[in-house]
């Protein structure tokens, strides 16, 4: 082939692709509000630089982002805040929660704050530490890229069966007027 | 461009100030203020009804000058009659002198004057004892709830609060703006006008903020700040927990510098408890305190200019934090949140190679720092968005409670590391750098001349050589035992047992100690009832007047002026908020 047209060829199919795009080109958003807001900088900045996993483009409009990455305490006050943006972010939309106080609150059983983001909204992918080495984080990211693929597997299988049940269902009704 | 601090070098001695004090005392009637002994700096128990003439009069009398007022807090005893207690702690720049006032309150008529027309510092503060305490204060343009969400019931400091008691909060009780419109003008009339919300999830605040303008075109005609969204109520914290496990909360006041935070913390209870560290703990505090402040002015300095649109800088100055980060990491195991301090020492001993690490850091930052300066300095397009933008005079600032780089920036040139020497600062040889421009750009500059006075100070203390000796005191009351002795001796594994489950016994009293912090005075303000908690502990945050004065800070000027400005003031949530 290469030889015919002069250019580089590869054969795959249309989802493996997609896939394949999906999976490496994740936009964060990052609802930094406190320390592990810090270590997300670190995170992105040249030592760790998360670019090397596709994920760096940092958008802080939630109608172009695709992953939030919730990093920091989330109190009472900002509660109905984290709500809102994740409502206003665009499906396929998936969260990573940094963090022992996005996760569970950590040591802050107070008054004041959400005992975890999952209160409010789903979760995918919890990172635990206080705050989470870089490592971590990029392993967290990491771990939502393979869930990603699964899920899109998943769904394909499930559309795919669905279909098949419709053409049967639409075929045995087609029969019975006949 | 830098001079040493012209204010500190003749600090009164105390005895003076105290006769000083009488002669105030005795203008006002006989009963109406007490003085209180025995305490680590004077203190008067004011009556209400003479508190604001009392105020007037320590700030005005030119043989007091108490210029500063550095804060206001409250303190619940449920046993008392006169159950609250509003302590204001007040400091003289010109004569180095401190001074407590304390304001007994009944339950039934909790109210205090506002003092906004003496310092405008109390602003913000006054809020913060009505959201915390439900004292109310007569006279304050604006007394509403300002770290704790509008939903909220009840008065979370108070001693009867369970501190797990949570409050949902729903859209339609949020925040109503308060601005401060110029004279003439009301809300109704602004069909010109437009107000813009930014925040608190913004790129251009830092952290969680959220500010709220009134625009005319471009300029800012009034605006209101509102804060709150990372309350995480430390100082409830602090007394539902051991003294030993506070010092993990300190870490999160001021995440950019956690270490000095520890310091300030740690520091406060040695001297409630008379303990004195061992030299190679006081001796790795002092470097690693110097190194933090790096860390803090780089992320500082870095993040101002990324919101001017200078990102390249951000990179060259993120770049000698994350050497810090290894340092940091080989002493206590932690980048960020270190915990590195225990009340009478550090943690654990210093790794072996701590020295040559600390020597390889001060040739790897001054590049970094220098090609930053390089950029920057005699940037025409930085100097243009920064040089008189945001200005505010040194007076002016110093009323407002500006402590640290902020106020340096304006002329004034208090730091705690020069003025109320602790630790080793008083035995190297080293500036207070002040610029008198108060402006965007002196503010940004004043951090990068402190990042060398820093490096300077550590070379001196590398040179000195580490001390011999333990890394903390040998005091089983205060430290706990060795992990081989635990597991090998009765004796040390009782102490062990005691000191986990009962805390340290702390005497009872009370003290006010502060250091410099990254951002300016960090004070812990702490009660002890002789428990193996702290009855009340309170940090003195030094963004929180800062922050108080953005909404002034930014009137008259553009709304990018605004957001410029914003990252020189170095707010950090966490401190700010608590």
């Amino acid at each position: 082939m290469d030889k015919m047209t002069g250019e580089s060829w590869v054969t795959t199919t249309f989802e493996t692709l997609e896939d394949w795009a999906a999976r490496n080109s994740f936009w964060p958003f990052p609802f930094g509000t406190a320390c592990c807001a810090i270590e997300f900088m670190s995170t992105v900045s040249s030592h760790y630089d998360l670019s090397r996993f596709g994920s760096e483009v940092v958008r802080f409009s939630p109608r172009q982002s695709d992953v939030l990455l919730v990093a920091g305490t989330i109190n009472d006050k900002m509660g109905p805040v984290l709500k809102k943006i994740y409502d206003q972010m665009a499906e396929p939309k998936w969260v990573i929660s940094m963090g022992a106080c996005a996760c569970s609150g950590g040591f802050y059983r107070a008054y004041h704050v959400m005992q975890g983001i999952d209160e409010i909204i789903p979760v995918d992918v919890y990172v635990p530490g206080c705050p989470p080495t870089p490592e971590g984080l990029i392993y967290g990211l990491l771990q939502l890229k393979e869930k990603v693929i699964r899920d899109r597997k998943r769904f394909r299988e499930q559309g795919r069966n669905q279909g098949n049940n419709q053409e049967k269902n639409e075929s045995v009704n087609a029969g019975a007027t006949v | 461009m830098s001079t040493l601090a012209p204010l500190s070098e003749t600090p009164e001695t105390a005895t003076s100030t105290v006769q000083e004090l009488e002669a105030v005392r005795a203008r006002f009637p006989a009963g109406s203020i007490l003085p209180q002994d025995g305490l680590d700096q004077p203190t008067w128990i004011v009556s209400r009804d003479v508190l604001a003439a009392v105020a007037r009069e320590l700030k005005d009398n030119p043989q007091t000058q108490f210029d500063l007022m550095l804060d206001l807090c409250g303190v619940d005893f449920p046993d008392r009659e006169e159950r609250f207690e509003a302590v204001y702690h007040l400091y003289s720049l010109h004569r180095g002198a401190r001074l407590r006032l304390k304001v007994p309150l009944r339950e039934d008529d909790a109210v205090i004057p506002s003092l906004i027309p003496v310092w405008k510092a109390a602003n913000w503060f006054e809020r913060e004892i009505y959201d915390m305490f439900g004292v109310r204060v007569e006279g304050h343009p604006n007394l509403s709830r300002i770290l704790t969400h509008e939903a909220f019931q009840g008065h979370a400091l108070r001693k009867d609060y369970d501190p797990a008691r949570r409050w949902i909060l729903t859209e339609d009780k949020i925040y109503k703006p308060h601005f401060d419109l110029p004279p003439g003008e009301n809300e109704d009339d602004m069909f010109e006008r437009m107000t813009v919300n930014i925040g608190p999830t913004h790129p251009a605040m830092h952290g969680t903020f959220r500010l709220m303008a009134v625009l005319d075109g471009e300029t800012i005609v009034a605006s209101d700040v509102e804060i709150g969204y990372l309350h995480r109520c430390f100082e409830k914290m602090s007394e539902t927990h051991t003294w030993q496990h506070v010092i993990p909360y300190t870490d999160r006041l001021n995440y950019c510098s956690s270490f000095i935070n520890n310091v300030g913390y740690c520091k406060t209870v040695e001297k409630l408890l008379g303990v004195e560290p061992p030299p190679k703990a006081v001796w790795a505090r002092t470097i690693l305190s110097e190194f933090s402040r790096i860390m803090d002015h780089c992320v500082c300095n870095g993040t101002t200019l990324v919101d001017a649109g200078g990102l390249t800088n951000f990179w060259y100055l993120f770049q000698p934090r994350e050497e810090i980060y290894g340092l940091l990491e080989s002493v206590c195991g932690a980048r960020l949140t270190v915990s590195a301090c225990r009340i009478g020492g550090l943690i654990q001993d210093l790794p072996p190679d701590f020295e040559a690490r600390c020597r390889r850091l001060l040739e790897i930052i001054p590049p970094f720092v220098e090609d930053s300066e390089k950029l920057v300095n005699k940037n025409r397009i930085w100097i243009d968005r920064s040089v008189g933008i945001a200005a505010i005079s040194g007076e002016e600032a110093v009323n407002w409670g500006w402590t640290g780089p902020c106020l340096r920036a304006s002329g004034v040139g208090y730091d705690v590391r020069r003025a109320h020497p602790y630790d080793l600062y008083d035995t190297v040889d080293w500036e207070v750098p002040v610029l008198y421009g108060g402006d965007v750009y002196d503010r940004w500059r004043i951090r990068m001349l402190e990042i060398w006075q820093s490096l300077k100070i550590i070379r001196q203390l590398l040179d000195r050589g580490m001390p011999e000796g333990p890394h903390i005191v040998d005091d089983p009351h205060v430290a706990l035992p060795s992990k081989e002795a635990c597991y090998n001796e009765m004796e040390a594994m009782i102490y062990h047992f005691k000191l986990i489950m009962d805390g340290i016994r702390v005497p009872a009293g009370e003290i006010y100690n502060m250091v410099e912090g990254a951002n300016g005075e960090l004070g812990f303000y702490t009660i002890s009832d002789g428990t193996g908690k702290p009855y009340r502990n309170h940090c003195r945050p030094p963004c929180f007047p800062i922050f108080s004065t953005f909404s002034r800070l930014i009137q008259g000027g553009s709304l990018s002026d605004a957001i410029v400005s914003l990252g020189g003031l170095n707010i950090v949530a966490g401190e700010l908020e608590r």
